[in-house]
């Protein structure tokens, strides 16, 4: 029984889901909204559930459950809450985008609890097996929830690259499981740890932990991995483009802290050296990448890759791997904030246009046509930019200062001249919004309007992506 | 009393609030007063505080207001610390910014944003003062940037036009160059010191305890030491605009007038100047970088000055001139000589705001024959060359020209020539900076008298100037009030009683400000004789007036700002624009122009084309990624013990 106390959320999610299942045939076509509420319903449950573990655990131990296959601690529980707030802040953008687009299906939204589970499974994870497990609970919806537009070509695409790629990326990820295996004889990540502890790290468990980074490294978009992410990105829908870029980026990071930063990969210089070199190749094509684009969304994909970098310097900051992994998991919390709002704004646009181009013409003179949708993507902008006050800034600061503390004054160095550059580009669409004028709207007039889902969920990201720049110990306090 | 220390800041922030809010209901008028009534409140308050530090016992307020940021060891608190240094800035920053506030009344009337325009000023003075009362790096970092922010908003302000954009992007994108450099050095100081409270870092180092410190018995302590200074310094070169990153400020002369005297002459390019004094117990023990500071201070003095020689632009011979000035005020920072620096900033502030505002109240009244008969012939009304003869139609802007301008020509007994003299005493014994700063000075005193002659004396040179007016009252008012303070403001520290020196004492320590009474005359008889031969030069109106000037290589050069713009675009921006849609066009075909034309693209009959081009895309993706996978292994099995 207290097994399943453990994972109270993410079993909330996935028994919920399953029954929504079932519950959803009895809806009819045109009131599929109610399905979006019974699942932002169950993950507010599932909220509650992991306030509740963060509450009656405030010592902070770490919990073991199912024969050490799960885990349950601060980490754990912060991140069932991220992607639960994820989860109702995706479901609130999709009441007008996903009925304007006419994906308004009930399986989109069982789907994505189930991916929630299979996330909120892999914070849990204390073994490798359950890391691979969950990580293919989260992917295989979303392989599908990339091609629910159809018969939108480039969702269609996006979402078989996504799982050709998908799959190959999962292939290195068991190879690299077994290798460890092989390795330690055990799949238990603190007893590897242990055992690496006591300097005995053999080439053959570098190697498997080497090709685990791969498989989490393309699931996060870390250069050379990266290469699916602006199509899929770009081509499905920009709900579930919402979705991936804050909840698969956390999830495949709070495998990465498990293995690499609280795990055994701290303790191995080359592997440490290796994902300082990947954070630093991430940051630059990233941001050198986002630079060459025209289209807003096609931007912020780019931008989720220099975002990857930036988190990855978190990860091979091993000097005080408490401290990294507090910053890492900061970031997560307000990137998953800024992101949300961003998106927020461009499924709006998407909804209005009633179509998928995000051409930066689409956002010239946005200030005139709805003066709160410019302002809550030029918080977002500033924010992913890391201007101070916003929760931006606290996380990358965070993150560099911990790089420095690590002797990785290079990274931080690279890490901050990589955000001036993405200045120029961020800039370039506050511009636009603010300082162009679209003609085509003083020859109609046309006002954009905002749903009030969209707009609550707006306010919200806002907010907190404030509070946490404001305030940063509001949350930074529930580490400690 | 601590919570007199966060009104100067919420003052300004009130009127942001109010005016951004409710400006339209308010009315342009009321949202002036309003503004202008919260930042000469927040004087007021200044103004208490300031008595507040002259009796107390440490001579320093410090407030907290819990925590900022608090994780582990790094604990930031919400602190400001009120000391002779910061209460006097304090002064400058809410002193001089209600006069040019109030100074906007008159000018912004009738811009459809106006109500926009009064919210970032109050903004910028709020975010100014986090700037200078923040008691750590990081909220100095925060204020830093705010007033990065602001002047971005500000010199956009009249973004209709294409150039002003691009300035202002300019702008912040070259300060945030300098910020790698002043964040990096913050991080660098937590790890050195375990703290970003100034007190606890000073302390420390002033102990001369530094090798006992976090890196214990490291012996690199003082390589550190130069390695966190050389960082600041390069925070420093980007808000104060020193070589090489000055290239910002010309350009940011875009915004109104009145914005830039406050923000791009008095106070926010000055936030360098307060960073390296601040942090002058940092500076004095790293002696490596001071020299350092020292000689680009003098080097942006000297290069600036040449180029304000050939400029035509009202405001931008102003603009390089503030950027040699900034020079100077470097230069003594690196010197050693933290007052002199100090005190050039202050009379600097009132001077070089008086002559912006003098410009604007120029190009306001040459403005005025195009606005009433709107002539469709347009000339640019900031252009010197259309002007001449302005003295009789503008007295009160002439005489306040006249004050600015020969208190920066450092002719006793202007303020700027108090200042200024100790700088270059200050730079005796470095041969090389003195001398280019002395160079300097005779180029200020030359360019000034040109400005003078050209745009006051001689004859109208455009209908334009011949039917220019005076400005009204909510302008002349802060003439006059800056023309006093341009005039007496050398006061503070004259020798003898040297009363800024005193009270900087805490902060700064001692140091021997001297008067020299030779070099004070060598150089009074060098301004005099350059302002006499820009008067003989340019008297007749003839020379440099006519509007196609045949530039000689030299004097093009100089007009060019010495090509540096040119060089930078060469030898930076177009090769990194070239790499990133080189980088885009090999790996990512799909990317560029082709989201933007994707739904075209889609319509015309993409189906046949995609299937090929999607398999290969799947095909290339996967093997970038085997490159990638193969190159990580290699690096494991190699760099595995």
């Amino acid at each position: 029984m207290q097994d399943l106390m453990l994972i109270l959320p993410p079993l909330i999610v996935f028994l919920g889901a399953t029954a929504l299942l079932l519950v959803d045939l009895k809806i009819a076509d045109d009131r599929k909204e109610t399905v979006a509420w019974i699942a932002m319903f169950l993950l507010v449950g599932a909220l509650i559930a992991a306030v509740m573990l963060l509450y009656f655990n405030r010592t902070g131990d770490v919990l073991y459950g199912f024969s050490n296959m799960i885990l349950t601690d601060r980490y754990a529980a912060l991140l069932d809450i991220v992607f639960a707030l994820i989860g109702i802040g995706v479901f609130l953008l999709t009441l007008r985008y996903n009925r304007v687009h006419q994906i308004m299906r009930g399986e989109f939204f069982v789907l994505t609890l189930f991916s929630i589970g299979g996330m909120m499974l892999m914070a849990h994870a204390a073994n490798l097996v359950t890391i691979f497990v969950a990580l293919e609970m989260f992917s295989i919806p979303l392989y599908v929830l990339c091609g629910v537009a159809r018969p939108r070509l480039d969702s269609e695409e996006s979402s078989l690259k996504y799982f050709l790629l998908g799959a190959f990326a999962s292939g290195f990820l068991v190879y690299g499981i077994a290798l460890m295996y092989g390795a330690t004889g055990t799949l238990d990540i603190a007893t590897m740890l242990k055992q690496v502890e006591r300097g005995q790290a053999p080439l053959l468990l570098v190697i498997g932990a080497g090709l685990m980074l791969v498989g989490l490294g393309f699931k996060v978009a870390a250069v050379p991995f990266h290469m699916w992410t602006p199509d899929v990105y770009d081509g499905a829908p920009t709900t579930v483009t919402a979705f991936m870029t804050t909840a698969t980026k956390a999830a495949g990071f709070a495998a990465l802290v498990r293995v690499f930063l609280l795990g055994p990969g701290a303790f191995v210089g080359s592997l440490v050296s290796a994902i300082a070199i990947l954070a630093a190749l991430t940051m630059i094509f990233g941001n050198l990448f986002a630079l060459a684009q025209r289209s807003v969304k096609r931007m912020l994909a780019y931008s989720s890759i220099a975002h990857a970098g930036y988190l990855l310097a978190g990860i091979a900051s091993v000097a005080n791997i408490g401290q990294s992994a507090n910053a890492v998991i900061f970031y997560l919390a307000t990137y998953a904030a800024t992101s949300l709002a961003a998106f927020g704004v461009l499924s709006e646009i998407g909804s209005m246009n009633r179509d998928e181009d995000h051409g930066l013409e689409r956002y010239t003179g946005l200030a005139k046509r709805n003066p709160a949708l410019a302002w809550v993507m030029a918080l977002a902008l500033f924010s992913l930019m890391g201007m101070p006050l916003t929760a931006g800034f606290t996380g990358k600061y965070l993150l560099f200062q911990s790089a420095v503390s690590s002797g990785l004054n290079w990274l931080a160095l690279l890490g901050v001249i990589t955000s001036v550059i993405s200045a120029f580009y961020y800039l370039r669409v506050i511009v636009h919004m603010f300082m162009k004028e679209d003609a085509t709207v003083a020859a109609n007039n046309e006002q954009y309007y905002v749903s009030k889902p969209s707009l609550v969920m707006m306010t919200l990201a806002s907010v907190a992506v404030v509070a946490l720049g404001l305030l940063p110990t509001l949350l930074l306090n529930m580490f400690a | 009393m601590s919570t007199l220390v966060v009104l100067p800041i919420l003052f300004p922030l009130i009127g942001v609030v109010i005016n951004a809010f409710l400006g339209k209901r308010l009315g342009e008028k009321v949202v002036g007063a309003l503004a202008t009534l919260m930042c000469s409140a927040a004087f007021v308050v200044a103004l208490m505080l300031f008595s507040q530090v002259s009796v107390s016992k440490e001579h320093a307020i410090h407030a907290e207001f819990g925590t900022w940021i608090g994780v582990g060891k790094l604990n930031v608190p919400f602190g400001f610390l009120v000391d002779s240094l910061s209460s006097a800035l304090m002064l400058i920053i809410t002193g001089v910014g209600a006069l040019i506030h109030l100074y906007s009344i008159g000018y912004i009337h009738g811009d459809p944003r106006a109500n926009r325009y009064f919210v970032y000023l109050n903004l910028f003075v709020a975010s100014m003062l986090v700037l200078v009362m923040g008691s750590n790096y990081l909220l100095m970092f925060v204020g830093w940037e705010l007033v990065g922010l602001c002047s971005y908003l500000l010199i956009g302000f009249w973004f209709d036009k294409v150039k002003n954009a691009e300035a202002a992007r300019k702008a912040f994108v070259v300060n945030r160059i300098g910020d790698v450099g002043f964040i990096l050095g913050i991080m660098l100081i937590f790890v050195t010191f375990g703290t970003l409270n100034y007190h606890d870092i000073f302390a420390v180092v002033g102990d001369h305890k530094t090798a006992a410190l976090a890196l214990a018995g490291d012996p690199v302590a003082p390589a550190v030491l130069s390695a966190i200074t050389l960082l600041l310094f390069i925070g420093a070169m980007g808000k104060s605009a020193q070589l090489p990153l000055f290239v910002w400020l010309p350009d940011a002369m875009a915004g109104p007038t009145p914005a830039s005297a406050l923000i791009h002459a008095a106070t926010m390019v000055t936030a360098g100047i307060y960073m390296i004094v601040r942090s002058n117990a940092l500076f004095h023990v790293a002696a490596d970088t001071s020299n350092f500071v020292a000689l680009i201070g003098a080097l942006t003095a000297f290069i600036a000055g040449s180029i304000a020689l050939r400029q035509f632009d009202i405001k931008k011979v102003l603009a390089y001139s503030t950027v040699s000035q900034l020079g100077f005020m470097i230069a003594a920072a690196g010197l050693g000589a933290y007052t002199a620096s100090i005190f050039h900033l202050m009379t600097h502030a009132f001077f070089k705001a008086l002559l912006f505002l003098a410009a604007g109240s120029v190009i306001h009244g040459m403005e005025h024959y195009s606005h009433a008969h709107h002539s469709a012939q347009h000339i640019d009304p900031q252009d010197m060359r259309n002007m001449g003869g302005l003295r009789g139609k503008m007295p009160v802007t002439f005489w306040a020209f006249i004050i600015g301008g020969l208190s920066l020509a450092g002719l006793p007994p202007f303020s700027g020539f108090w200042s200024k003299d100790e700088i270059i005493v200050a730079a005796l014994h470095n041969p090389l900076v003195f001398a280019l700063l002395a160079c300097t000075a005779v180029f200020t005193a030359f360019y000034t008298g040109r400005q003078l002659v050209m745009v006051f004396f001689g004859s109208a040179r455009s209908k334009d100037a011949s039917h220019a007016e005076e400005s009204g009252m909510a302008m002349k008012l802060p003439l006059i009030v800056l023309s006093v303070l341009a005039l007496i403001g050398g006061g503070l520290n004259l020798p003898g009683s040297m009363w800024l020196e005193h009270w900087l004492e805490p902060v700064v320590g001692v140091h021997e400000g001297g008067f020299n009474l030779p070099i004070a005359a060598l150089f009074s008889a060098l301004a005099l004789v350059a302002l006499a031969a820009a008067w003989v030069m340019y008297r007749d109106g003839k020379r440099d007036t006519s509007l196609t000037p045949q530039l000689s290589s030299v004097s093009s050069f100089l007009n060019k700002a010495w090509q540096i713009d040119a060089l930078y675009r060469a030898a930076i921006i177009m090769p990194f624009y070239a790499l990133s849609s080189f980088l885009a066009r090999v790996f990512d075909l799909g990317g560029i122009d082709g989201a933007v034309n994707g739904i075209g693209t889609l319509t015309k009959g993409i189906a046949a084309a995609l299937r090929p081009l999607q398999s290969g895309f799947v095909r290339s993706y996967g093997l970038v990624m085997i490159v990638g996978v193969v190159a990580l292994m290699a690096w494991l099995v190699i760099n595995t013990r």
